[in-house]
């Protein structure tokens, strides 16, 4: 089980406490009337899916009720940084910081 | 390649077991093949299979990067079913069933498909529902399936509990008579011999770390850790790294990896004479030949490539069985693992063409894709060797994800297995 | 006293005897053996039947390792264990054991005659036959395939076992209490950390408890371990767990524990109602691990090494110095690790006349030759075993020059003790996902690159001496308590005198395997997988190792290969004439021994599996002989049945007691939010698709929700209780998720939106009344409300008291009839439900359940997301584009309705049915075809998504989604299903009182 840091009620918890929320940094477009099917089929479901380090959301559902983003290894599990929905993706210097 | 009979297992017996030959060649790669396809998992061999077989296509490469069958097809639960609600699912997975029907004296490989009926079990009003549509539907479809009361159930599998006042209680179940289970590796293994029986070159610990392009787009070949490969033609069959191989050649996709696990128990004595599939309690069981219980659930809830999962999921699963099966509380699990899992938004595969000429995907089986194992080497080879897609498959393109017409069978069973 | 019992020490209780049975012939053992212990005090080797030949097997280990004494341990009804290690079940009074996988007895088995035909049976032989003719696998072959395998009694009672769980958290976690494990011990409890230190055995002490002789800081290690025992158990901050197995390590430092209760007792049957704990699951998050887990001696592979009366050369020595049993009069030896050498001299000193020392070294230390020669004990250095005679035990063996057959010598004895050196113990490591290094000098792999927070000391670290532990083993717990946040403790140093003795194992000698003519040598005893099955697979290309694993099944038995991955993985080197460390590694994977399906399911039976939540009103139901459905996590009740009454009776006087006067039910499972903010209106606007700016404070309003992929994903009627203030319903199974989904959006996409939300869906019961009597009924008992019709409107929503009780009242029908729905606050609904129920009397006031329910609103030809939908209809499927508003900008899922596929034309649309017989109830999921045909497969235009039996109307009426079926008015469809073809008329969905005049009474 893993153990997620809520950004906001600031504790380590288990997964059990969370539901998973998808990929982060996926921004719903302001005025989807104006987007090509194209790029309404981007926004709807191309993901990134890459192995490794993922960008993901996570919701404090049994808990504060927030939604979050973490910075996460997908293949060793390993969380990298959480931080509240909103903020800017971590550049690569910063997880590469949170790393060591 | 010698033929499997049991004279050849008494002829070799006389000589001790040393004149076996090797079930699959290992020929070192060549420079051009006409169709390279990537993974040697169980579809990625039964395309090569069928392409040789049936499109006389022969110089044919199937490239994997660790060995052969061992992602989801040495992973999974074997279950193999038909029972699927929409006609473009159902189409798609009696295809397979068709297919698996005769493989083994086709391929000369007893894959020990033992067509044991797979039973879907009802616990709410809502079950009942879902389940007798999809069993009209399959009838109409040519599918066989039909409702049992709870008692009818229970007469087909004694374990079953059908206890009124239990939390979920069985209120009916739906049955394929045709479904059932295989061997895993049989059918990789099957699939190699008879391929490579039949020229194709199956090139294990090569893994991909590039396809090459044309300057008009087409591909070319792919980079490997064993060097550069030529192709006019590329196909990739590669379960829980399909997302970075299309990215290979620019091409994102609706897919997101998940970890599945499943289970086994120690072997017993025949208890379990068919599979059982519950959504609402939510959790698969069967019995191998070897006589272990091979028992899964759904996926893990967040992305994953580590091909393991937490104890809490096993916990659930097990307690679901539990819950159905409760006379099974004092065995015991053996081994637990996982995969990794293709998912699409509508639980349904992407097979055909893709944006990139040439290349061609086979992907997003989610945590079904054993059972069509025949059948989506088979769509693929015809794919491949057409450019077209094959009628069958023609609905499980990558565009639909674009038009809308999406193949939702996630909306009408939430294990999809 | 048997034979075999030594005549004093080891640690059994020589004062208590126990009586136990072995198909049922009755034996008699002590307190603190084992079964295995037990059945070798009485000269008991040969114990059980192998997987795929039924060779005869004894037992060929003292602990959990153990591959070949399986049996069955029968404790009464439902009490019956399968496949239980012989090593492993402690001794109790009354234990009744049997053997298992054969029939009719162990001697005679008839399953041995497989092994005339083991030469065919030649490994994967089942891929390349049974095959013709093709019916035959179905009928012949996989029945009889299936009957062979299945090694254990499957089970046939209830289990009357309870099983429990805990969560539980510590500083450091050992696990292991061998010497390393207890100096870790000693060592990170001292400055108050909190441990947990836990052994699978039924005492702590591993090693140790083997090894009398050593001696510890000047102390004897029984001794010394007792004095530790009852310095760590007087420590608060430390907890011990015997007979508590580590079988699985998880992300994070997460450690699955099974802790053993009750397999060890006798006569369960007098607890009260025959319940006992038996086992607990304890769910350990660890700051630190430290990895104490030993390591475990190889078999070694030689023709006919699998005789009982053969085993493990250390195993011998357990239960010599731990059980005080001799395994046999004649024991020989057969090694190429100075470790055996230890059993050798211990069973001489015990008394025992040792047959010989066969060692395929061709030299070894001097000590050894010098000890054995005071011992008298002969040794044939650079020699092997080549073959093994005995039917159902050992005795003899043929031992010949390592490399030659010539000179071949037969020694008589009656056990073999072999010894092929030592493999660490790094399943949990590994699980962890450590990465292993090879060390040439050992023969084994050991932890190199750790990925989480752990340790490994001692035996499983490759370091195998007593001393090596110890001090190891106290510098690795003091490093743990440290970095688990304790003030650095003072560090120890352990002095051992008389430890275990160790050497060196040449790589070329792990594995190898000596044979003459047929004789099988096994790597894998329980799967009876041999060297030349390992060859064979390799010859056949199998050469990955888990192809070889998977082809020749080696590993794959209950004991997960724990004594024969190494031998497979050295006998596959050789055979791919590649290096060990290029072969490769099979994975390892939970649990590290077999664990109860019980204990992993824990407290999650029965009731308890799921959570069950109840409405306010839910006993009063039951009282009144409800039949109830599940309901997502719901217990939802179905109906009323009267005396005699069945679903369908009962739903008719429902629904005619609602039609004409009151029919009460209970809604309270409906999900509830409150919204509230300046931007409420706004909010609402964005999640629906319909308009909610201008809907008048008071006014009430069916709210439709899409997926952002257009299709329906929920619905309910919005309340605006001010201008700022919405009370907003949803469906009963969608309500946690059409919440998380507001949250979400509020949260992250429109942050700047000032709205709150709060689920209240458990704050307020709901009472819905419906039926043209209802004004009447409630309305004596409201105040703060004005009832006219044109004041309290249909659609509105008003708050005043109802029997005194705060109100919010609802004035909307999801039945057609004049509706009120009752919100009091939950903790008075049963109260306010009895009241109208007694208050209803003289309107004839009827209960109903969702099955009514359905069957109302089908009628008016109101949908039910989830039963008319499944996931794939939007708005216009269900002819519901009204419910859009045409001048919003945007909302959840607007983008996607305007893809192609969405305005395809021909998509199914919601219709009504009527049979032409009016009898004919449709089946619920049957499908529709434009004619009848007998094609398959059939052309299908739609199926029926609801259907019942309209008292009202005296006459079936159906729901059905039926391609362009709103073009399609009027036209005949026929419904297939068992019988035929049913002629129906496609028709406007609402049925009865397409007006709506019922409504606005």
């Amino acid at each position: 089980m893993l153990l997620i840091d809520c950004p906001y009620c600031k504790e380590m918890r288990p997964e059990v406490e969370f539901s998973h929320a998808g990929e982060a940094h996926i921004d719903r477009p302001a005025d989807p009337s104006s987007l090509s099917d194209e790029e309404w089929e981007s926004f709807l479901f191309l993901r990134s899916n890459r192995a490794g380090i993922c960008f993901e959301r996570w919701y404090h559902i049994h808990g504060c009720g927030r939604y979050f983003n973490a910075v996460r290894n997908n293949v060793s599990e390993k969380f990298i940084l959480t931080y509240p929905a909103g903020q800017k993706r971590p550049s690569d210097a910063q997880i590469k910081g949170a790393l060591s | 390649m010698s033929h499997f009979s049991l004279p050849s297992l008494v002829a070799n017996a006389l000589g001790s077991n040393k004149g076996w030959t090797k079930q699959w060649a290992k020929p070192e790669p060549k420079a051009n093949y006409d169709v390279i396809i990537v993974g040697a998992g169980g579809h990625g061999l039964a395309a090569a299979y069928y392409l040789a077989k049936e499109h006389n296509i022969t110089n044919v490469a199937v490239l994997e990067k660790g060995w052969l069958g061992g992602g989801n097809t040495a992973r999974n639960t074997t279950i193999i079913r038909s029972s699927y609600l929409r006609d473009e699912s159902a189409r798609l997975y009696d295809h397979a069933l068709g297919l698996w029907e005769g493989l083994a004296q086709e391929i000369n490989y007893n894959l020990m498909f033992s067509q044991r009926g797979a039973m879907a079990l009802a616990h709410t009003v809502h079950d009942v529902q879902a389940l007798k549509r999809r069993i009209y539907a399959n009838r109409l479809n040519g599918i066989d399936g039909e409702w049992l009361s709870p008692q009818q159930a229970k007469a087909f599998c004694p374990p079953l509990n059908i206890s009124t006042d239990a939390r979920y209680p069985v209120l009916g179940a739906g049955l394929q008579r045709r479904g059932g289970v295989a061997r895993h590796d049989g059918i990789a293994w099957g699939f190699a011999r008879a391929a490579s029986a039949r020229g194709v070159h199956i090139i294990e610990n090569c893994a991909v770390t590039g396809i090459n392009r044309a300057p008009d787009g087409s591909v070319t070949g792919v980079e490997t850790t064993r060097g550069t490969i030529g192709a006019k033609k590329i196909a990739l069959s590669t379960a829980g790294n399909s997302s970075m191989l299309l990215d290979m050649a620019g091409i994102r996709t609706p897919i997101e990896c998940f970890s599945l696990q499943a289970l086994v128990s120690e072997p017993i004595e025949p208890i379990f004479p068919c599979v059982a599939l519950s959504n609402s309690v939510h959790a698969y069981i069967s019995q191998s030949d070897k006589g272990e219980l091979v028992i899964g659930a759904g996926t893990e809830q967040y992305f994953s490539y580590s091909q393991r999962g937490p104890l809490h999921s096993v916990e659930h699963t097990v307690a679901a069985i539990c819950e159905m099966f409760p006379i099974f509380t004092r065995l015991r699990m053996m081994r637990n693992w996982g995969g990794t899992v293709d998912v699409t938004p509508d639980r349904s595969p992407i097979l055909g063409l893709t944006p990139v000429p040439g290349l061609y995907i086979n992907a997003g089986w989610g945590t079904g894709g054993f059972k069509a194992t025949p059948g989506a080497g088979h769509l693929l080879a015809f794919t491949i060797a057409n450019n077209v897609p094959h009628d069958i498959s023609a609905p499980f393109s990558l565009k639909r994800f674009q038009t809308g017409n999406l193949i939702d069978e996630a909306a009408a069973a939430s294990v999809a297995h | 006293m048997s034979e075999f019992r030594t005549a004093k020490g080891g640690r059994i209780c020589r004062k208590t005897p126990l009586n136990f049975s072995f198909d049922g012939q009755s034996y008699a053992g002590l307190q603190g053996d084992s079964l295995a212990s037990a059945l070798l005090a009485n000269g008991v080797h040969f114990v059980a039947r192998s997987y795929k030949y039924h060779r005869p097997r004894g037992i060929m280990s003292a602990g959990t390792e153990e591959a070949s004494a399986l049996v069955g341990i029968d404790r009464g009804k439902g009490r019956f264990d399968t496949s239980t290690r012989a090593t492993t079940q402690e001794l109790f009074d009354g234990l009744k054991a049997q053997s298992q996988h054969c029939w009719p007895s162990l001697k005679f088995d008839v399953g041995a005659l497989t092994a005339l035909g083991s030469p065919v049976m030649s490994t994967g032989f089942y891929y390349k036959t049974f095959m013709w003719p093709k019916a035959f696998w179905e009928w012949v072959y996989e029945p009889i395939l299936r009957n062979l395998a299945g090694l254990g009694r499957a089970p046939k009672e209830m289990d009357p076992d309870n099983y429990s769980s805990i969560h539980a958290h510590c500083d450091v976690l050992i696990i292991g209490a061998g010497p390393a494990g207890l100096a870790a011990a000693l060592a990170a409890s001292q400055s108050g950390s909190k441990v947990i230190l836990v052994d699978e055995n039924n005492e702590i002490g591993g090693d140790l408890l083997n090894c009398p002789i050593a001696q510890i800081d000047g102390t004897n290690s029984w001794d010394w371990l007792a004095e530790t025992e009852k310095q760590l158990a007087s420590l608060p901050n430390v907890t011990i767990l015997t007979r508590t197995t580590a079988f699985g390590y998880y992300d994070q430092n997460f450690i699955g524990v099974v802790q053993k209760l009750s397999d060890h007792l006798g006569s369960l049957e007098n607890k009260p109602d025959n319940k006992t704990l038996r086992e607990r699951l304890w769910k350990v998050r660890a700051k630190r691990v430290v990895l104490a887990t030993g390591s475990i001696e190889r078999p070694l592979v030689f023709a006919g090494n699998d005789r009982p009366g053969i085993m493990l050369a250390t195993a011998a020595k357990t239960f010599l110095n731990r059980y005080g049993v001799k395994v046999g009069n004649r024991p020989l030896v057969i090694t190429n690790h100075d470790s055996a050498y230890e059993s050798a001299f211990d069973l001489a000193e015990a008394g025992v006349e040792v047959a010989a020392i066969i060692d395929r070294r061709a030299k070894i230390s001097s000590k050894l030759v010098e000890q054995a020669g005071k011992m008298g004990i002969e040794i044939l250095l650079g020699h092997t075993i080549v073959q093994t005679s005995g039917k159902h035990r050992v005795c003899s063996v043929r031992a010949a020059p390592v490399g030659e057959n010539a000179s071949i010598r037969k020694i008589k004895c009656d056990a073999v003790l072999m010894c092929g050196g030592w493999t660490p113990s790094v399943h949990l490591f590994s699980q962890s996902r450590g990465t292993l290094t090879w060390r040439d000098d050992i023969g084994a792999y050991v932890p190199n690159n750790y990925t989480q927070d752990a340790t490994s000391v001692g035996a499983c670290n490759g370091d195998f001496l007593m001393s090596q532990s110890l001090n190891k083993g106290a510098v690795a717990g003091l490093e743990a308590a440290v970095s688990a946040g304790a003030k650095a403790p003072k560090s120890t140093s352990y002095k051992v005198v008389n430890e275990a003795l160790t050497s060196d194992i040449p790589v070329e000698e792990i594995g190898i395997f000596s044979t003459i003519g047929e004789g099988k040598a096994f790597v894998d005893f329980q799967h009876d997988v041999t060297a030349k099955d390992i060859g064979q697979a390799v010859r056949e290309g199998f050469h990955s190792i888990e192809h070889i694993k998977r082809f020749t099944t080696t590993g794959m038995a209950t004991d997960q290969g724990k004594t024969s991955n190494l031998n497979g993985l050295a006998i596959a080197s050789a055979a791919l004439e590649r290096p060990i460390t290029e072969v490769g590694l099979t994975t390892f994977r939970p649990p590290y021994t077999p664990t109860s399906f019980g204990v992993l399911a824990g407290y999650s039976r029965g009731d308890l599996f799921d959570v069950t939540r109840k409405s306010p009103t839910e006993k009063w139901a039951e009282q009144n002989g409800a039949v109830f459905e599940p309901v997502g996590l719901w217990r939802r009740a179905r109906y009323f049945p009267k005396t005699g009454e069945n679903m369908h009776e009962a739903v008719a006087r429902e629904c005619k007691a609602t039609r004409t006067s009151i029919g009460i039910s209970d809604a309270s499972t409906l999900g509830k939010i409150e919204v509230v903010g300046p931007d409420a209106a706004e909010f609402l606007n964005r999640i629906y698709t319909n308009p909610w700016s201008k809907l008048g404070v008071g006014r009430c309003r069916y709210g439709l929700m899409l997926g952002e992929d257009g299709y329906i994903f929920d619905d309910g009627v919005v309340g605006r209780l001010s201008e700022d203030r919405f009370h907003v319903t949803t469906t009963t199974s969608g309500a946690p998720r059409v919440f998380a989904r507001m949250e979400d959006y509020r949260q992250t996409e429109w942050p700047e939106l000032k709205v709150w939300l709060t689920s209240i869906t458990e704050q307020w019961a709901v009472i819905a009344l419906n039926g043209p009597n209802v004004r009447k009924l409630i309305e004596p008992f409201v105040e703060g409300i004005d009832f006219s019709k044109d004041t309290f409107p249909h659609m509105a929503i008003r708050e005043g008291m109802i029997f005194g009780v705060p109100t919010r009242l609802f004035r909307v029908s999801f039945t057609g009839e004049l509706g009120f729905e009752v919100n009091v606050p939950s903790a008075y609904g049963l109260g306010v439900w009895q009241r109208l129920m007694e208050a209803g009397k003289k309107f004839d006031i009827v209960p109903y359940g969702t099955e009514s329910l359905h069957m109302l609103r089908a009628e008016k030809g109101y949908i039910i997301v989830g039963q008319e939908t499944d996931g794939t209809q939007t708005p216009d499927d269900m002819g519901m584009n009204w419910a859009i508003g045409k001048k919003k900008q945007d909302f959840i899922g607007k983008r996607s309705l305007v893809r192609s596929d969405m305005l395809a034309p021909n998509r199914k649309q919601l219709v009504g049915l009527m049979t032409n017989d009016a009898n004919i109830v449709l089946d619920e999921g049957a499908q529709i075809m434009g004619e009848k045909s007998n094609v398959i497969p059939a052309k299908m235009i739609g199926h029926i998504t609801s259907s019942y039996w309209s008292e009202t109307l005296q006459h079936s009426i159906a729901l059905a989604i039926i391609d362009g079926g709103r073009a399609r008015m009027g036209e005949e469809i026929y419904i297939s299903m068992p019988g035929g073809f049913y002629p129906a008329r496609i028709v406007d969905p609402v049925f009865y009182d397409p007006e709506g005049e019922r409504l606005n009474v």
